[in-house]
């Protein structure tokens, strides 16, 4: 056998859960352009949301949650250096 | 042998004490770090571009319905191949098979959506060369559409391993870094339906 130490994962009675928690969210957010009331704070909603189910997804999808904190350290960077290259491209091209 | 306490599994399948899988394991995460960096990329470009139909059509022609199906498609694609890595992990061959097939069949219809999706767009007069907007967002949402293609002919080989016994559980971890890949596909789609669909409407 390969492995030297244990993991913690989620029972798959949780992954249903989560599953269905981002099928609401999912839901929701497609409800949202169509509701006049929440024009004003649409966008704020919608990146919320996206946020949260991102969020959720890396988490008990992708166990990064309950694994090796150097893992969440190597995304963490990708993501810093993908909104750094993000800001760059709108910046460089006067985009705000 | 996998055992249950408090809604978590302790699982002696996934190693993070054995060197080999832990460097893989790593250099997944730093690979789809950098991949994060590509899609940031794209996405900002298409932001820039979002506005410059040169007279074309715009986001006005999107089926914002059709999409979204496609999008809880992808959506549940990723329960599913949690459920094929979660029976793996537990030496559970059969399950994780059906799983792994139903993740496979889910890519194939969010992709068959895709192609469906861009039939109708060039119908309406949006192609690569229509504007700006349009080649950002073809190759945005072309770019990601062929990651998921890759998601599945991963695995579609997975699959076929499986069926030849080449899977066994010390192979687990081709199945835990094919998930990664997947659910990485899926939450970058999960920024582009918002950013480049919900958003636009």
């Amino acid at each position: 056998m390969a492995a030297t130490t244990t993991t913690h994962h989620p029972t798959q009675k949780t992954y249903w859960l989560v599953a269905v928690m981002l099928a609401v969210v999912t839901a929701v957010e497609i409800a949202i352009p169509y509701i006049s009331a929440l024009d004003s704070v649409r966008a704020v909603l919608l990146i919320l949301f996206s946020l949260v189910k991102f969020i959720t997804v890396i988490a008990v999808f992708m166990h990064l949650r309950w694994d090796l904190r150097s893992y969440r350290l190597y995304f963490l960077f990708g993501l810093i250096g993908a909104l750094a290259v993000f800001m760059v491209v709108l910046a460089t091209f006067r985009a705000f | 042998m996998a055992t249950h306490t408090d809604g978590v599994v302790q699982s002696d399948f996934e190693s993070t004490g054995d060197p080999v899988h832990r460097t893989r394991k790593t250099a997944m995460w730093i690979w789809l770090g950098s991949e994060a960096f590509f899609f940031g990329a794209m996405i900002a470009t298409f932001l820039l571009y979002r506005n410059t139909t040169d007279g074309g059509p715009g986001s006005e022609i999107f089926n914002i319905p059709f999409t979204s199906a496609s999008t809880f498609v992808l959506l549940m694609s990723s329960l599913t191949m949690v459920l094929a890595d979660n029976a793996f992990q537990n030496r559970d061959q059969r399950q994780g098979r059906i799983w792994l097939i139903g993740t496979v069949l889910l890519g194939l219809t969010f992709l068959a959506g895709q192609i469906f999706e861009f039939t109708e767009f060039v119908h309406e007069g949006l192609k690569m060369s229509t504007s700006p907007f349009g080649s950002s967002f073809y190759m945005l949402t072309g770019f990601h559409g062929l990651h998921v293609a890759g998601g599945v002919l991963l695995l579609s080989l997975l699959v076929a391993f499986s069926f030849r016994g080449r899977l066994s559980p010390d192979h687990g971890m081709n199945v835990e870094l094919t998930a990664l890949y997947w659910h990485f596909v899926d939450i970058v789609w999960i920024v582009i339906f918002t950013v480049v669909y919900l958003l636009q409407i």
